[in-house]
Order: C-alpha cells, then sequence, then structure tokens
C-alpha cells in the first residue's frame, strides 16, 4: 500500500483553521446566508469556479441561468450576512432526477466550490444542508453524488456529512 | 477485502481512545472491552505510540491516551500500519505478470484495492465515531460495556 510517510505526516497536521471550524460560520449560524443564484452572481461564480478547476466556462454558467432553474434544479450560492453580502463564499449545484439506471427520483448534488479563504468554516456544509433542504420539500429522501476515487477533498468531505457508497458502481469503456 | 486482525485492534483503540480522550486507559481496559487477547493488543499499541497516534502515560493510572488529529486521520492511515499491501499485491506478482491470464486478473484484483484504497482513505476518526454512534445499541454504549468489563 505505501505512502507512509506521507499518511505519517497527515495524521500530525494541523487542519490549517481546526478551531475556526467551530467558529462563527457553522451551519445555520447568523454570519452566513444562503440563496438561490441570480444573474448578478454569475461573474463571482465563474471567477471562483475557474480558481478552482483551472477551466473557465462562462457559456456554461451562463446557460444555467438563462434556463431558469426549473423547479428541479437548484442553483444555490453562500454569502456573508449583512455588509459584505456581495461577495460570494461558495456555491453548489443540485437537482432531482427521476428514474435514471432504473433509480427512484432522488437528489443529485454535482459541483460544489467553496473559496480557498474561506474553506474549513462549515460553509460546504450549510449548502449541502441548504440543498438536502431543497430536495426534502421537493419529496425526496435521498441525496447522491458522484466522486473521483482519488478526489480526496471531496471524499472526506462527503463523507464527514454522513455519506456512504452507494447501490451502484460506474462503469466504463474506451472507445 | 479482509483486514488483519493487528489493523483490527488497532481501528478499535484509536476509536476507544479518542471517544474517552480525557481519560488514559490501559491495553487490559481496552482488551476486556473487545474480548481480545491482551498480548496482542500491546504489540499493536506499541505500533501506534510509535506512530503518534497515540501517547503512553507512565506511572500509576498510566496508560494510552489518544494523540492524533482525529479530523485527519483516516482509517487507512491506520491500516497501513499493519497491512503491506491488498489482495492484488499479496497475489504472486510474478506468477501473475507470467501471462496474459493472470495480468487481467492481477488488473481485477487491483480495481478492487483501488476501491478499498480509496474508501479507507476517506473515512477519519471523527466520520468513523458518527457512524459507530449510528451502530450502538441503544443502553449497550462502548463506554458503559467497558466500564462493566474494565
Ligand atoms: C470540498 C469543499 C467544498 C469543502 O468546503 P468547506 O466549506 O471547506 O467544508 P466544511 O467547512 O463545510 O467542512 C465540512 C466537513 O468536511 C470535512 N473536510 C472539509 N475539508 C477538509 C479537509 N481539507 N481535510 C479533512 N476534512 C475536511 C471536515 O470533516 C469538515 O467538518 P469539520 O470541519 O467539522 O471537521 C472545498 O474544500 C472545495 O471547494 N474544494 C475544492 C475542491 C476542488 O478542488 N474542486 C475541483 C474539482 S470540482
Amino acid at each position: 500500500m505505501g505512502d507512509f510517510e506521507g499518511a505519517k505526516k497527515r495524521m500530525h497536521e494541523d487542519l490549517p483553521t481546526s478551531s475556526a471550524a467551530q467558529g462563527p460560520h457553522r451551519t445555520g449560524s447568523p454570519g452566513l446566508h444562503i440563496r438561490p443564484a441570480t444573474r448578478a452572481d454569475l461573474d463571482q461564480v465563474i471567477a471562483l469556479d475557474e480558481e478552482v478547476t483551472n477551466i473557465a466556462k462562462p457559456d456554461y454558467w451562463r446557460s444555467l441561468l438563462d434556463r431558469r432553474p426549473g423547479p428541479e434544479q437548484f442553483f444555490l450560492v453562500a454569502t456573508e450576512a449583512g455588509a459584505s453580502a456581495a461577495r460570494i463564499l461558495g456555491f453548489m449545484l443540485g437537482e432531482i432526477r427521476a428514474w435514471e439506471f432504473g433509480s427512484e427520483p432522488c437528489g443529485w448534488v454535482y459541483t460544489l466550490s467553496v473559496r480557498e479563504d474561506a474553506r474549513l468554516h462549515g460553509i460546504g456544509q450549510a449548502l449541502f444542508d441548504a440543498m438536502s433542504d431543497e430536495f426534502r420539500k421537493a419529496g425526496v429522501s435521498k441525496v447522491r453524488t458522484m466522486v473521483g476515487r482519488d478526489s480526496r477533498l471531496h471524499m472526506l468531505f462527503f463523507r464527514a456529512l454522513g455519506m456512504m457508497a452507494g447501490p451502484y458502481i460506474e462503469l466504463e469503456k474506451e472507445l | 477485502m479482509k483486514l488483519q486482525i493487528s489493523s483490527q485492534l488497532a481501528v478499535f483503540a484509536v476509536l476507544e481512545l479518542y471517544a474517552r480522550r480525557e481519560e488514559q486507559l490501559s491495553v487490559a481496559e481496552i482488551a476486556s472491552k473487545y474480548e481480545v487477547s491482551p498480548h496482542h493488543l500491546a504489540k499493536v499499541m506499541n505500533v501506534l505510540g510509535r506512530s503518534g497516534l497515540v501517547r503512553s502515560v507512565r506511572g500509576a493510572g498510566g496508560g494510552y491516551q489518544f494523540a492524533g488529529n482525529a479530523r485527519r486521520t483516516t482509517l487507512l492511515d491506520i491500516v497501513e500500519l499493519f497491512e503491506n499491501a491488498g489482495p492484488a499485491a499479496r497475489n504472486d506478482e510474478e506468477l501473475a505478470e507470467r501471462t496474459g491470464e493472470g495480468r487481467a486478473l492481477l488488473q481485477v484484483m487491483k480495481e478492487i484495492d483501488d476501491i478499498a484504497r480509496s474508501t479507507l482513505g476517506s473515512i477519519t476518526i471523527a466520520t468513523m465515531k458518527r457512524l459507530v454512534a449510528q451502530h450502538e445499541v441503544p443502553g449497550k454504549t462502548a463506554s458503559a460495556l467497558g466500564a462493566g468489563r474494565g
């Protein structure tokens, strides 16, 4: 299995802002505001997405809002409350999909990013909780996502929120 | 995938020490809760001690204390201290590499290993503690059991 040194290092590294993680931004805290995205948010969302993924896709993001997210699609952003409310700290996309792969309707979480300087303050979790509320209101009782096996950060994040492997396995083939 | 007994003992001991991190627990105490050999557990605790995940406290009332970072340490970090290889590597690599059949079987076993690694590597001690809570029988909490037998 290997990578002993890496593992040892991780075990003793402190989370960068571990004390702040219990701080003012925890889920439901008054310091954080979660709301549906609007056209005015687009530039910041596009910039944040490019920062995280290194690929700029302005047309994709515009088309999401042009389509006007339907009742089954959710595009949420997190901002600070009050004076700095215009600054977007993170965003999440979600959608309810039905009968794909024979599955009953369930909520899918895809694309989630939190600004690097705002991570480990509970913003990702707050977005996930808000998305889960939307899904529940829409009548579904399960949330799913797809994570790269090597995508450590997303894996740790979704696991920390209690997600476990579902009954499907993604298969693929070179064409 | 099956974990070695040592890995299982290590995971149990770390979880118990983390759950009761204000206390110092003796090997006998931990062994009796999980009904395992104190002798085997003592060896496991030595390895955990060397890794820095637990600290041994000397003197009267001495024992072991959790010393790691529960939100950073994953099950893989613990298990890797005791297992050198997943099932794919446990197969005879030389035998496997010799033929097409061997290489094909190796590919299949590696797929299993990759998933196992990714699963173990994404579940931290803190996440595991929450999972344990879901599996606990009401009225029979870990510490209650431990206290009853310890
Ligand atoms: C994954 C991500 C959304 C998490 O957002 P966040 O706001 O930092 O997450 P939270 O603070 O809500 O964390 C919730 C839990 O996830 C886990 N977690 C999050 N970041 C972690 C890290 N770096 N290491 C270990 N666990 C972590 C923790 O258990 C945390 O709870 P805790 O702080 O109480 O222990 C954020 O890191 C991100 O946007 N990363 C970019 C991912 C990326 O590279 N994307 C590119 C491809 S799309």
